[in-house]
């Protein structure tokens, strides 16, 4: 009994070294979990860490100035801040609509031999890169809006009261809407696809009790499907406009890139990502610290729009789980 | 009024509503078809563009010969070359990291908070501007070396790509190898990092590799974290402490430029590197859909 009970509590060497292993093995996997946190708070801090200087100088002015001067060093920064909140609402406003439709067709009306191929085609938009976007906006897209968008736009939406300065600008085909445009086929294979996923999370047997009440393939999209995923299908519009904000290269080619206010839309202007990209590389000292600082900025908007985005998303798929 | 007479006008109102609401059904099906039409056509022309623009630069100068000085007739060779080392690092870095946290997530975290929050945090940085991450790269890197930029600074940017895809595809597809694997394999008596690295890394292979297969496709083409890390460079480089050439980046300088046999080459150089990032995407789909099937 007794050298039973010395066996049991005197470990083995083997079982003592596979326990060493282990817990090593399991220190070197959670430092680098770890890992992922530091990448993140370093990049904000790092960020912040170089744009010290110009704070030190601006201040809170700095956010809330357009006066963008690097001759004269002087830098406010609400100019960029502007565009870049106007193209990704530009974006916003022309992808979630045809998002939402191209998860509809996807889910209840393409016959299903066509779904699959229909679906991937779109998420190969995804895929390409995104300086090709900006370079098929510039040859392409900016020759059509010159020759046909903005006369268009100058005569039909020109002249309505209100929202007319918006639509009036020279026809030079470059500028927030034509970004604003190029941003939104960037953004909707990411949008319509979280779409249609959640879309597809809908039990078939709620649809279907709907359908057997006579109730239209609309009408079991709009009173089913949506408020079922509402918080998800606000969460995908989200994650979106997360990508909108920060797109660098596509806008970078079309938005014009002149740290100017205008209210109009045809007018070139800039956003933080396409300024750094033009400019970081050869800027020195306080333009340099001012654009990693815009940097920052950018990092916190994309952040919360990002972190509410996830938020959503996760709501229906705690739903999901507790069923 | 007569009974007669309400049942006809309750009809009609029934069916005047019947009517409208299958006419509110035709509008929005033929709406979403028309959105669906909307993103298969800018697929098409985008795609179109860059094989229409592109073709004509394609030989195989393209590939031997190194980026000329405007006017004069060159090839992408130390471009493709440097993406290919940069992405090659990148993925070297940013793999056995990912693969590591994402393993921790999926096999030690278990319900705790901290597992949750990485998580969260991660799938942010997922969707996090590349440029943004250029810029820390920049300041913790580049700035720190004396401001030299240099290949090794943009392979670093790209791990920062990496990494969080890695993660991301490592902590689901462990979460979907059935636990009764753990449980066998604990059962005999094996330690846990045996079990992780022997059985479980081998059920979820097939998802981890299509994960570094999408990763490499999605540096493949950026163009932004690379600008002010690794730089340009005209000449072929080797050398990981100077600044090295890089597909995008060349097509970004190019594009821009006057020279028209620049613009070629950029066009070029925008059809390989759509080419090659579909080829990429459709392998990791290829492998998805044969993993789903087999397990089925």
């Amino acid at each position: 009994m007794t050298t039973i009970a010395a066996r049991g509590s005197v470990p083995q060497p083997e079982s003592r070294r596979d326990e060493l292993q282990d817990k090593g093995f399991s220190y070197v996997l959670a430092f680098t979990a770890f890992f992922v946190l530091i990448a993140l708070a370093g990049a904000a801090l790092s960020m912040l860490w170089g744009g010290r200087e110009v704070l030190a100088q601006e201040g809170w002015r700095f956010f809330f100035s357009a006066e963008w001067n690097p001759v004269e060093n002087r830098y406010g920064a609400l100019v960029p801040i502007f565009g870049t909140l106007v193209t990704a609402v530009i974006a916003m406003i022309i992808a979630v609509p045809v998002s939402f439709g191209i998860a509809l067709y996807l889910t209840e009306v393409a016959p299903s031999w066509l779904r699959t191929p229909v679906g991937s085609a779109i998420e190969l938009l995804a895929g390409i890169p995104s300086i090709i976007y900006g370079m098929w906006g510039l040859f392409v897209l900016v020759p059509v809006m010159t020759e046909y968008g903005t006369p268009w736009l100058n005569d039909h939406l020109g002249t309505l009261p209100v929202i007319g300065p918006m639509f009036q600008g020279p026809p030079i085909g470059i500028g927030m809407l034509t970004a604003g445009f190029v941003l939104a086929i960037m953004v909707i294979p990411f949008v319509s696809s979280v779409m249609r996923d959640v879309f597809l999370t809908v039990p078939t047997r709620l649809k279907e009790s709907a359908y057997a009440l006579g109730a239209t393939k609309w009408e079991v999209v709009w009173d089913i499907v949506l408020p079922y995923t509402k918080s998800a299908v606000v969460g995908g519009i989200f994650l979106g406009l997360g990508r909108a904000l920060g797109e660098t290269m596509a806008v970078a080619y079309v938005v014009g890139n002149t740290v100017r206010f205008s209210v109009s839309l045809l007018e070139p202007g800039t956003t933080i990502a396409a300024l750094i990209a033009n400019d970081f590389a050869e800027a020195t000292d306080t333009y340099r610290s001012a654009l990693l600082l815009l940097g920052f900025v950018l990092f916190i908007v994309t952040f919360f729009v990002l972190s509410i985005a996830r938020l959503m998303l996760m709501r229906l798929s705690r739903r999901e789980g507790l069923k | 009024m007569s009974a007669t007479q309400t049942v006809a006008t309750s009809n009609r109102v029934a069916e005047r509503l019947y009517r409208k609401r299958r006419i509110v059904n035709r509008i929005a099906i033929i709406l979403s078809c028309a959105a669906a039409i909307f993103g298969l056509f800018f697929l098409a022309w985008i795609l179109w563009t860059t094989i229409s623009k592109g073709i004509g630069g394609i030989s195989l100068a393209l590939f031997t010969e190194n980026t000329p000085p405007p006017m004069q007739s060159g090839g992408l060779a130390n471009a493709f070359f440097g993406s290919a080392v940069m992405c090659a690092l990148a993925i070297l870095i940013g793999t056995p990291l990912g693969i590591a946290a994402g393993t921790w997530l999926a096999e030690y975290a278990g319900a705790r908070k901290i597992g949750t929050v990485i998580r969260f945090v991660n799938d942010i940085l997922l969707s996090a501007p590349s440029i943004v991450l250029g810029l820390f790269v920049y300041t913790v890197v580049v700035a720190q070396m004396g401001g030299g930029f240099s290949a090794l600074a943009g392979a670093i940017a790209l791990a920062f790509i990496v990494l969080p895809v890695i993660v991301r595809t490592t902590d689901e597809m462990l979460r979907l190898v059935p636990a009764q694997m753990r449980e066998a394999a604990l059962s005999l008596g094996v330690p846990q990092w045996k079990v992780i690295v022997q059985v479980l890394y081998r059920g979820a292979s097939a998802g981890i590799v299509t994960g570094i297969i999408l990763a490499l496709a999605r540096i493949s083409g950026e163009t932004a974290p690379l600008l002010f890390t690794s730089f340009g460079n005209q000449y072929w480089s080797t050398d990981l402490t100077r600044p090295m050439s890089s597909v995008p980046v060349v097509m970004n300088q190019f594009t821009a430029s006057p020279y028209e046999s620049w613009q070629t080459l950029a066009w070029a150089g925008a059809l390989v590197l759509t080419f090659f990032v579909l080829v990429l995407s459709m392998i990791a789909r290829a492998i998805l859909l044969r993993n789903k099937t087999s397990n089925d």
